[in-house]
């Protein structure tokens, strides 16, 4: 739900980072906001455990510029990925303009992704949003590692509806803003049409 | 699907001012209007004292959860939520299902005056939101009769220069 402010002259939307625990999404939001010049973000707030696994949200403001005289904003939020917290995950896709999924590209993660991207659908549907519809991005992370399932089988199991795709690796920024980028387009791209 | 909230100069100025009004009658040090995903919609009040994103993000947040809570004990909402400091303290209540009135006041104030305070002006601002809605739902009309919108014009290239640097 895009919030249009006519008198602040302000375009804010909200993208949320969906995906199996320990995937990668607060990696992603962490080296987006160690990149990002300090006057277009506002302070990162993570709600974590003491050992680090998020616990509600991840939460990160970006203003990207303007487009058409009107400062565009983008919050950006991840999910707890791990399976019981799936009340606090279905809270934060309230009011979602769009989504990118981490997939953990490791071999004994390929149940967990495909586990997640199902939760993902059934969690929008409650909210009355459609996975088909909405502006979707999906990052294959951790491209570094050893036992890693090859891109192209990756992308056969677990692209949806050929949304724009991209291998990562979150902690060292690889594919990160290009991923961002691409979600980010989709999402204005949505609102022109209206 | 959701409709996007668009708020035009007129209610926002009209929604400033009942905010303006609610601070002064009720000695509060800062007051906030949220939508439930978390981003402000108008403000008054020290503003430079408070970090007003994250602010909004977690109210928010914080609304969720305890809607969710009050869900698994079968009730349909905690209307008003408080939360005491030793100084400042929070309230936080629900305008017209959709938007969140979070006030910061300390001991200049008082719970029960930022109560009363709270529920004549949320009266004000539900009738301006009804008024923004039927202004939305105009617009949408507008848009697709004549593609009026300011952002049916925008083009690749504008959402490409936003990621220039
Ligand atoms: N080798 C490697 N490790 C990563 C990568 N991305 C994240 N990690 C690590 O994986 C763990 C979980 O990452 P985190 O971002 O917290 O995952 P989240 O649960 O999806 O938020 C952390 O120890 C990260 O350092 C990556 O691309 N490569
Ligand atoms: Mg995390």
């Amino acid at each position: 739900m895009t919030f249009i402010n006519y008198a602040s002259k302000e375009i804010n939307c909200k993208i949320v980072y969906y995906g199996p625990g320990l995937g990668g999404k607060t990696s992603n939001l962490q080296y987006i906001y160690e990149k990002t010049s300090a006057d277009s973000k506002g302070k990162m707030i993570s709600l974590a455990t003491e050992a680090d696994r998020t616990l509600f949200f991840d939460f990160l403001p970006l203003d990207l510029g303007t487009v058409r005289g009107f400062t565009t904003r983008f919050h950006l939020y991840t999910v707890p990925g791990q399976v019981f917290y799936d009340a606090s995950r279905k809270l934060i896709l309230k009011g979602v303009d769009g989504v990118v999924f981490v997939a953990d590209s490791q071999v004994e993660r390929m149940d967990a992704n495909i586990e997640s991207i199902r939760n993902l659908q059934e969690n929008l549907e409650e909210h009355g949003f459609d996975l088909k519809q909405i502006p979707y991005a999906l990052q294959f992370n951790k491209r570094d590692l050893a036992n890693i399932v090859p891109s192209d089988q990756m992308y056969r199991t677990l692209n949806f509806k050929r949304e724009p795709t991209f291998e990562a690796v979150a902690t060292q920024g690889l594919g990160v803003f290009d991923t961002l980028r691409a979600v980010a387009k989709l999402i204005l791209k949505d609102l022109s049409r209206g | 699907m959701v409709t996007d909230l668009v708020i035009y100069k007129e209610e926002y100025d009209r929604l400033e001012d009942v905010l303006r009004r609610l601070r002064a009658d009720s000695n509060a040090r800062a007051i906030f209007l949220i939508d439930k995903n978390g981003q402000q919609i108008a403000a008054s009040g020290e503003l430079d004292q408070f970090d007003t994103t994250s602010l909004a993000s977690l109210t928010a947040g914080n609304v969720a959860a305890t809607d969710g809570l009050a869900k698994l004990i079968g009730e349909r909402e905690f209307s008003v939520l408080f939360h005491e400091g030793k100084q400042d303290h929070i309230h936080i209540s629900i305008v017209g299902k959709r938007a969140i009135l979070l006030v910061i006041f300390d001991d200049r104030s008082s719970l029960g005056l930022v109560r009363l305070r709270v529920k004549r002006a949320s009266g004000d601002m539900e009738s301006i939101f009804d008024r923004m809605t039927s202004k939305a739902s105009e617009a949408l009309e507008d848009v697709s009769a004549s593609r009026s919108s300011p952002f049916s014009e925008i083009t690749d290239e504008d959402i490409d220069a936003l990621f220039s640097e």
